[in-house]
């Protein structure tokens, strides 16, 4: 199998990461279903070739980036990150990709963007999750410009060393790994740079559960339940559960981006 | 006719004590299913669901004795109290499943959690109502009992209708196969209650 040449990086957790199967089989997309078992059994419908990305809004080079071109402008890097997902489990993945702020840097942010917003493609006819109803499709996130900056938050192509399995998000997706999983949106297809804070799925379904931020933070529990622990997928029936930890174990990195903000109000 | 009576002559040959058995064979799968890697990438929730949803067939299948000789002529009348105990088994291994496995015996962050999300206070009071009925279940007790003894387990009827309400509850988006449940369970209830037909 060819290995994508991905150099080590410093931001790497050195925690073991899941197995493969944990990470390829255990997923939250909801264009393929609603069940976690639903992705791995109806992502190959997804064709992911060609790809591109369209890039907008306030930048210098706005169009449409193939692929091909992104990847052949960046350096990847395996970074092994920690995942939490809002409904409080968690697993440790080997992501392979680029930090987020080369492509933007490539497209030139102009100086009055203050956030990114993101799209997933829309697509019903290969992803049968967005037949049925429930949410406004496509898939939207969005980041503040300077944590989308932020050399922790990348675009993920890869995983394990091989290239991203369409579950998983593929062709291209983002990581944002002090936030909750939601918020590392899937299949990108439209990036638009803006003066206004985004709409984002969530947050548009459920105000009340989901805000725009959604940093991992165990002070701040979820309205259903509480964040303060976790359950880590692979850890074996009787392992329990562990603290999780504010802004996913990244609070060193992160923290400075959300002082003097009240995280209770802006969860 | 014919068919129902060659039935309840064959079931004559089943004693009871052979339904608590067959009853342990799902338990046996959910066991088989761990120890072979089949349960799944996340065991814990698949435990915690498929005892949840063992029970629920057992609570269910028993609300189906009464109509079932009543409408049918069908009489399992003797296997009830195997089928309601195999009911409460279940689901209190649902109930282990869910503080030992799924919380992690962290009994602060669960009752919090109780708080939070009604489903799991439903669930909690349907097994609490099954409580008395499985401890009640004994001769002994019938014998004591008397009238009250039948009056003490119309408690099945809430406790199952919250079970259901419960599995209801914790689905993200409600599945056809939740409605089915739900719909299966407001016939046994309209059946047992005679709000269908004319009174008698």
């Amino acid at each position: 199998m060819a290995k994508i040449a991905a150099k080590p990086s410093a931001y790497s957790t050195d925690a073991a990461p899941n197995t493969l199967k944990d990470i390829t089989s255990y997923n939250n997309f909801y264009e393929f279903g609603w069940d976690k078992g639903d992705p791995v059994k109806h992502a190959h419908q997804l064709t992911t070739d060609p790809w591109s990305v369209e890039i907008g809004g306030m930048v210098e080079r706005p169009g449409s980036y193939g692929l091909e071109d992104i990847l052949a402008n960046v350096t990847l890097e395996e970074r092994i990150y920690r995942f939490r997902c809002v409904e409080a489990w968690s697993m440790v993945i080997p992501w392979v990709g680029f930090e987020l702020a080369s492509l933007l840097n490539r497209a030139g942010v102009q100086p009055g963007a203050k956030f990114v917003a993101f799209e997933t493609l829309y697509r019903p006819n290969e992803m049968p999750g967005q037949r049925a109803g429930g949410i406004d499709w496509p898939y939207r996130e969005g980041l503040r410009l300077d944590e989308a900056m932020h050399p922790l938050t990348i675009m993920a192509t890869g995983l394990y060393g091989e290239e991203l399995p369409n579950q998983n998000g593929a062709p291209i997706r983002l990581v944002v790994p002090w936030k909750y999983g939601f918020k590392s949106i899937k299949s990108i297809v439209k990036i638009t740079l803006t003066d206004r804070e985004p709409v984002t799925t969530w947050k548009a379904l459920q105000p009340r559960e989901y805000g725009f931020y959604a940093n991992v933070n165990p002070e701040v529990d979820h309205p259903r339940w509480s964040q303060a622990t976790e359950r880590r997928v692979g850890a074996g029936i009787f392992a329990g559960r562990e603290p999780t930890l504010k802004f996913n174990g990244y609070e060193d990195q992160v923290a400075a981006l959300y002082s003097g903000m009240d995280l209770r109000k802006n969860y | 006719m014919q068919a129902v009576a060659s039935m309840n002559g064959a079931l004559r040959r089943l004693p009871p004590g052979a339904v608590y058995l067959l009853g342990l064979l799902p338990l046996a799968w959910v066991v088989w299913l761990v120890v072979s890697g089949g349960i799944g990438v996340d065991p814990v929730k698949a435990i915690e669901h498929r005892l949840g949803k063992i029970g629920l067939w057992f609570l269910v299948g028993g609300l189906t004795i009464t109509p079932l000789r009543r409408f049918a002529g069908i009489n399992l009348i003797r296997y009830r109290r195997a089928i309601g105990l195999l009911a409460f088994l279940y689901i209190v291994l649902h109930l282990t499943a869910w503080i030992w496995l799924d919380m992690g015996l962290l009994w602060g962050q669960a009752l919090a959690d109780l708080y939070k999300r009604p489903y799991l206070l439903f669930g909690i009071t349907a097994l609490a109502m099954l409580l008395p009925l499985a401890l009640t279940s004994n001769n002994a007790s019938v014998r004591r009992l008397g009238r009250n003894w039948r009056r003490l387990h119309w408690l099945v009827y809430p406790a199952v209708l919250l079970g259901v309400v419960h599995y209801l509850m914790q689905m993200k988006v409600i599945s056809t196969e939740g409605w089915l449940w739900l719909a299966a369970v407001l016939a046994l209830l309209g059946v047992r209650f005679r709000l269908f037909g004319p009174r008698s």
